[in-house]
């Protein structure tokens, strides 16, 4: 079915055809959208038996589903920034039991200065926490990632995060396919457990582990995750004979053929990137891109094979790692190992500071006269940064620094009189 | 050949020993049908009241529920000498997830049930006093206010064991830990502080809360087997001595629990909705020291020189409950 509609609502829908038994969240913004419009399914009995579970904390959102995913139900919360980061020890004891619980990351900065707009420093944080990360471009990819993740998590007994965009897609109106519930079905087949909390069979589930078994035990976790790395190919072309289109897969590259320099990145920025790609394509220049849809694990060999040829890469991220750079540009550089090209690192749309054009145009003309610094921060305010670099060389305590930039750059009100 | 009197009462108490009791009115524990939910074998140190209440509060359980009982464990001693992979002493489907989270993770296994239509499985979630009155204080509290349908076990011995004896919000007043130490003028846990769970449970308004103790096994089986049979979020705070946290002699567990019930320090009672419907009458009333003496935790109030305003103000604790509980008479 064809249809208008904003990101969290479709995702709702389509949520809601994947038929969780358990799903139990806890608001924030940008995650709201779909866990309302959820409550308001479960409540008219849309969703089967399913329960809709108004916890107290992302925690507790996070730990309903670990005791409901042990007793054997399909299920699902949604969250984002402050919210994933609350429930952090949670999401890697989900992970560590083994659990197939599915969780949208409506994507958003994490504070301190508090900041609810898009950027992936959210599932950055827990990047290594064992849950599968995959990555929407639009909302229509958004949609399918739910279906796929679901079956994905339940083949490997693995929890996955489907990432997307805080507002740009999820408050996005955009039109999308929402596959009706028996072709949902057809696709994805009820939830087998493979431990059960179950009184006619008794287990221990969460026991000690001491040195002597504890590495074999990540060991296997991360066997599970080199295991999607050749599941995830083969879903993502089931999903095409059976919804006839391409959706989701580790990575996808764009106009790459004879490329010389390569863009990557993860998200919905990957849309600004391939109107870029056109435009410089257009004039010649032999660039193109690559998206990287599945983020946990990293496809290196896949993206190593599609880099073959290319002499400059650039990895525009939405995150920051303090103090050293890029995160996502340094899974591309050991996926580069050996050989000698130059990886750029970009830090690109920090808090939701919107990616033009113009800008990524400018990055790679910069790129390919080496004038990148590194990392290089896109579109940085350096006046306003050399001038509060001064103001703290001159006033030992400088007080709270974020309050001051806003003032000085007159941007908001926020004095406080 | 020698002989021995058998004694059919346990000597200083009122209890009944089994065997004059009627068949109906026996303790799980007695019967040869009970489950050994929590089996032997486990590395509890000797005289355990954490264990001794675990024994029989989920034998009890099992028995009510007919065997359909699923139990969620916080981190602490009761998981942790229970479980060292790959052995496990539990006879029961049993998780554990984390140190703050047992009652949401209950929550969720009520919540799978009740989406499978599996209605006569029985969920219980246990944890610890830090467990329960500290960390995992907000979880308990949404499962409290949502009304969910588990049964919450608190088993309290005053303190972190498991990490090495420290604080908690359920320590007594005046009681050495290893983060409230006797030392220059600080005289153990600061008075004053630490929170009643039990009554913050009835402010939930929940349809079932009650206090029992290991001094009294055939109350805790009671109280077990009443809220099983209540449907909704229920509270069960269970005093537990420890041994090498109280530095009480492990042959005196039952002894140490039975004088802080007959002391008033730990009043047993029973609450529904809010209110309190029953108490369990001191039928001998002693007085603090008893209890303290016993305890190395209390020793630098003994003396000499005894440290006659602590004792006051404990004993002060203990008449409160006494007139508070209506425990006299
Ligand atoms: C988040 C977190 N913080 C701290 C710990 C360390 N820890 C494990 S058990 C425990 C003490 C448990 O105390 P309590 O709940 O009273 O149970 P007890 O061992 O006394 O029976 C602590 C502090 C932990 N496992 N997780
Ligand atoms: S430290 Fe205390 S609670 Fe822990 S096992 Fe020993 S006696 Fe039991
Ligand atoms: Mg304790």
């Amino acid at each position: 079915m064809n249809v208008q509609m904003e990101g969290s609502q479709a995702v709702a829908e389509i949520l809601a055809r994947c038929r969780p038994e358990v799903i139990a969240a806890y608001p924030i913004s940008p995650q709201t959208h779909i866990v309302e419009r959820l409550s308001v399914k479960v409540a008219r009995g849309e969703i089967g038996r399913c329960q809709f579970v108004n916890v107290e904390s992302e925690f507790a959102a996070l730990s309903v589903l670990i005791g409901a995913s042990a007793s054997g139900a399909r299920t699902y919360t949604a969250t984002s920034s402050q919210g994933l980061l609350f429930m952090a020890e949670a999401v890697y004891n989900a992970a560590g039991l083994g659990l197939p619980i599915v969780m949208t990351i409506a994507n958003r900065a994490v504070g301190a200065p508090i900041n609810i707009w898009n950027d992936h420093s959210d599932s950055m944080a827990l990047r290594d926490a064992g849950w599968i990360q995959l990555f929407a471009e639009h909302n229509q990819e958004a949609i399918d990632l739910h279906i796929q993740a679901f079956r994905l998590a339940e083949a490997l007994s693995c929890p996955v995060m489907v990432c997307m965009d805080g507002y740009v897609l999820t408050h996005a109106s955009e039109p999308v396919d929402l596959p009706d519930a028996a072709h949902v079905d057809a696709y994805l087949p009820p939830y087998q457990p493979v431990q059960l909390l179950d009184p006619n069979d008794p287990v221990s589930i969460g026991a000690m582990v001491g040195p002597d078994a504890f590495a074999e035990v990540k060991y296997l976790a991360h066997h599970q995750h080199l295991r999607a790395l050749d599941l995830i190919p083969e879903l993502t072309q089931a999903f095409e004979q059976h919804f006839h289109r391409q959706s989701g897969g580790l990575c996808s590259p764009y106009r790459m053929e004879g490329a010389d320099i390569a863009v990557i990145a993860m998200g919905s920025v990957i849309g600004t990137i391939k109107d870029v790609v056109d435009e410089l394509r257009r004039a010649s220049i032999p660039v193109g891109c690559i998206k990287i849809g599945c983020y946990r694990p990293f496809p290196m060999l896949r993206l190593r094979g599609l880099l073959e040829g290319v002499s400059r890469v650039i990895v525009v991220e939405k995150d920051l790692a303090v103090g050293v750079g890029g995160i996502v540009s340094a899974d591309v550089q050991l996926t580069l190992s050996g050989r000698q090209i130059p990886v750029h690192t970009v830090i690109a749309g920090l808090g939701g500071r919107s990616i033009s054009t113009s800008s990524l145009k400018q990055m790679i003309v910069e790129a390919r006269a080496e004038r990148l610094t590194e990392p290089y921060f896109l579109d940085l305010n350096k006046t306003v940064i050399e001038q509060e670099l001064a103001r703290r060389r001159d006033i030992r305590r400088a007080g709270p620094v974020a309050e001051h930039i806003l003032r000085t750059m007159n941007v908001m009100g926020t004095k406080v009189s | 050949m020698s002989t021995e009197r058998i004694k059919f009462y346990q000597t200083g108490t009122f209890t009944a020993g089994n065997r004059l009791l009627d068949e109906a009115t026996r303790t799980v524990q007695s019967r040869v049908d009970r489950t050994n939910s929590l089996n032997s074998g486990h590395r509890a140190c000797q005289g355990c009241g954490e264990a001794l209440g675990a024994r029989y509060a989920l034998d009890a359980a099992m028995r009510a529920s007919r065997n359909q009982l699923i139990a969620v464990n916080a981190t602490g001693c009761l998981e942790v000498f229970s479980s060292p992979y790959p052995e496990s002493s539990w006879q029961i489907p049993w998780m554990h997830s984390l140190f703050g989270n047992a009652p949401a993770v209950a929550s969720g296994v009520a919540a799978a049930l009740r989406a499978k239509g599996r209605d006569e499985v029985t969920v219980i979630a246990q944890g610890g006093d830090g467990a329960t009155v500290d960390i995992g204080f907000g979880c308990l509290s949404g499962m409290f206010e949502r009304n969910d349908d588990v049964l919450y076990l608190c088993y309290d011995n005053e303190a972190y064991m498991n990490t090495g004896i420290q604080r908690s919000g359920s320590t007594p007043p005046f009681a050495r830990t290893n983060t409230t130490q006797v030392v220059a003028d600080h005289p153990g846990n600061p008075v004053g502080t630490g929170k009643n769970l039990p009554r913050i449970a009835m402010a939930h308004g929940i349809p079932y809360v009650a206090t029992a103790s290991v001094a009294d096994l055939h109350d805790l089986e009671r109280k077990v087997t009443t809220a099983i049979g209540v449907q909704g979020a229920r509270y069960l705070h269970i005093h537990v001595p420890c041994p090498l946290g109280w530095g009480s002699d492990p042959a005196h567990t039952m002894k140490v629990a039975r004088l802080a019930v007959e002391s008033g320090l730990f009043p047993l009672f029973e609450a529904e909705c809010g209110t309190v419907v029953r108490s369990t009458p001191i039928r001998r009333k002693v007085p603090v020291e008893r209890y303290l003496e016993l305890q190395t935790r209390f020793k630098h109030l003994l003396g000499p020189p005894q440290d006659t305003n602590a004792i006051a103000a404990i004993q002060a604790i203990a008449d409160a409950n006494i007139v508070t509980y209506g425990l006299w008479g």
